[in-house]
């Protein structure tokens, strides 16, 4: 096990652009090789990206293995998997870190069922023992449940959840080395990207403000006000699961367990009482406030602030002194 | 000439017998789920991928087997699932498949669909909503050496060779996938329909396979099942505490106001 060393990071690439993740769990990999006193790796796939694989190094990476070739430019599960798998007998790291996007947590997987190895998901948080092993810290039971899991195998794998590590900072001074790796490439892998769908979708995990909606609306054009109220606060509309199963929002705005895991700075939550999967889509918010006309609903348990009362009355007022405030009107 | 295919469409579909979160109760002071406190059900997210079989099978014809790996307990689960559709039903169950990770329950999943021997397309939920993971639909792809396509919000065509999905990988990507394979579905694909009474009684008379580590001891490597093939180990685990929040309700006339100063105070507005 001892001849497994240093930390790998997979580096997401989408239209040759590197996920911010890539960045924070490089970050995080920094921490851990610091104490570990290792290396810290990163792997890129991707069709001309040898500039941009030098961001890796920057934002912390000593030794940046590129896989650049045009079949490689589009996700492709089965070529992204063999090629990760090669590497990791190669080099063979003691944890390799992917971000848990959707392409992280459906590549993850194959790569740990290839290598038998242990894979933890949607990781919260990553520490180390007193032996220096690593302990990955979970949610389970849609958020209720936190659980620290340690892995016997190697490497030690793990996706961890956007937005729950800070990248360091962009260091131009950095040094590290590129190393292009020779690719192999399997020709018919069964899976095709016909095209990408050509619908605008909202990024709501990006999102810093966050005005959600829930069953207290009473019909779809009400959304309106919560537009309204987004704009004046610069933030984005998001929505409770049964506002999207009714069809009067798409789904890239649902917040909860089975649609997005969302922590912005702010969490206004209108006429949402707070079930068990929506809180798990936003617990982590830095601020949350919740306007609804049933006291005893579970949300106000999870808010720092509470207007208990009608939100046809309160946000139409919100937005008047908003605007007004805006206008330098004193309330 | 046209060549009709005698041979049956395999559709199976992977369910995990879960407990109701809505009605589910934590141990604070054990950290664990008081697993009593629910019955176990069909994982929400596999009613999806149970209806997306149904669907496929109307057009297609077939037989839907449906699998899960569980405790005798989960019998009902699996009548559900024939009453919803499935033809047949293996509860995978023996203590010695019981504390598998991801890894050994994919590995245990994947080896009773290899001894079921035929398989076209092999359909399961997102995630569930006890462990969360959404890692062993593609694990069970990797074992069987199947591509897979994960997060199908849509189905557009099927034919025995391939299928045309729409996955969201946070954008959405019309995909072609060649069968055999496998496809894991989000709760968008379609709506479940609920079983009538005349599939209820059918399937309170359906027979209910159980397959112990012995049946797939010829397909499989028996060390790679339950807690001895599973790498991954639960060191500590607790009831989430809420983070220690404000908690400040505002009532009366200026609760919009004071509501406005908190918020300046915060530095969101400026």
């Amino acid at each position: 096990m001892s001849e497994y060393k240093g930390i790998l990071v997979f580096a997401e690439q989408r239209n040759g652009d590197i996920h911010p993740i890539s960045f924070e769990l490089l970050g995080k990999a920094r921490e851990i090789a610091d104490k570990k006193k290792c290396e810290v790796y990163s792997v890129l796939f991707g069709y001309k990206m040898r500039e941009k694989a030098k961001e890796l190094i920057y934002f912390g990476a000593d030794k940046v293995f590129l896989y650049d070739h045009p079949l490689l430019k589009e996700f492709d599960v089965i070529n992204y998997k063999q090629n990760v798998v090669n590497l990791i007998r190669e080099e063979k790291p003691e944890i390799v870190l992917i971000g848990a996007t959707p392409l992280g947590r459906s590549l993850a997987p194959r790569i740990a069922a290839a290598l038998k190895t242990g894979l933890t998901a949607d990781c919260i948080d990553l520490q180390l023992d007193e032996d220096g092993e690593l302990i990955q810290v979970r949610p389970a039971f849609t958020g209720n449940l936190i659980a620290h899991i340690k892995t016997s195998t190697r490497p030690v794998m793990t996706t961890v959840r956007y937005k729950v590590f800070k990248a360091r900072e962009r260091d131009l001074t950095r040094k590290g080395d590129i190393v292009e790796k020779e690719v192999e490439i399997v020709e018919d892998v069964g899976v095709r990207v016909v095209r990408k769908e050509p619908v605008e979708v909202v990024n709501i995990s990006d999102a810093e403000i966050i005005v959600s909606g829930g069953r207290g609306l009473k019909k779809l054009e009400d959304l309106k006000i919560l537009e309204e109220l987004a704009n004046l606060l610069g933030g984005v509309v998001g929505a409770s699961r049964p506002l999207v199963d009714e069809g009067w929002i798409s789904k890239d705005h649902q917040v909860g367990f089975s649609g997005n895991i969302v922590r912005p700075k702010l969490y206004l939550a209108c006429g949402i009482s707070g079930s068990p999967q929506h809180l798990a889509g936003m617990r982590d918010s830095e601020i949350i406030v919740a306007i609804n006309i049933d006291p005893s609903a579970p949300i106000f348990n999870v808010a720092d602030y509470g207007i208990v009362g009608d939100l046809y009355e309160i946000i139409p007022k919100l937005i008047e002194k908003l605007k007004d405030r805006k206008r330098g009107v004193k309330g | 000439m046209v060549v009709i295919s005698l041979e049956n469409f395999h559709l199976v579909v992977l369910i995990k017998p879960s407990p109701d979160i809505e009605k589910v109760r934590f141990d604070t002071v054990r950290g664990v789920v008081d697993r009593s406190s629910a019955p176990l059900e069909i994982n929400p997210f596999d009613l999806n991928a149970l209806e997306a079989a149904v669907q496929i099978k109307e057009k297609l014809g077939g037989e839907i087997t449906a699998i899960s790996m569980a405790p005798p307990k989960a019998e009902p689960v699996l009548r559900d699932a024939i009453a919803r559709g499935a033809d047949r039903a293996i509860l995978l169950t023996d203590k010695r498949f019981a504390g598998a990770d991801t890894l050994a329950t994919s590995y245990t999943l994947a080896s009773a669909i290899k001894k079921l021997g035929k398989f076209d397309l092999i359909i399961c939920g997102e995630k569930t909503v006890d462990g969360d993971t959404a890692q062993v639909g593609p694990e069970v792809a990797e074992h069987l050496g199947i591509p897979h396509v994960a997060y199908v919000s849509r189905i557009e065509e099927v034919s025995r060779e391939r299928l045309l999905v729409v996955s969201d990988m946070g954008v959405p990507y019309l995909v072609e996938l060649r069968l055999p394979g496998l496809i894991t579905v989000t709760k968008d694909v379609n709506k479940p329909r609920l079983p009538t009474l005349r599939d209820k009684l059918r399937a309170r008379k359906a027979k209910i396979e159980v397959w112990t580590v012995d049946d797939l001891a010829d397909v499989a490597d028996v060390n790679r099942f339950g807690f001895s093939g599973s790498p991954t180990r639960v060191v500590k685990a607790f009831v989430l505490t809420e983070k220690k929040r404000k908690g400040v309700i505002f009532k009366g006339e200026d609760a919009v106001d004071r509501l406005i100063e908190v918020l300046e105070k915060e530095g969101i507005l400026r």
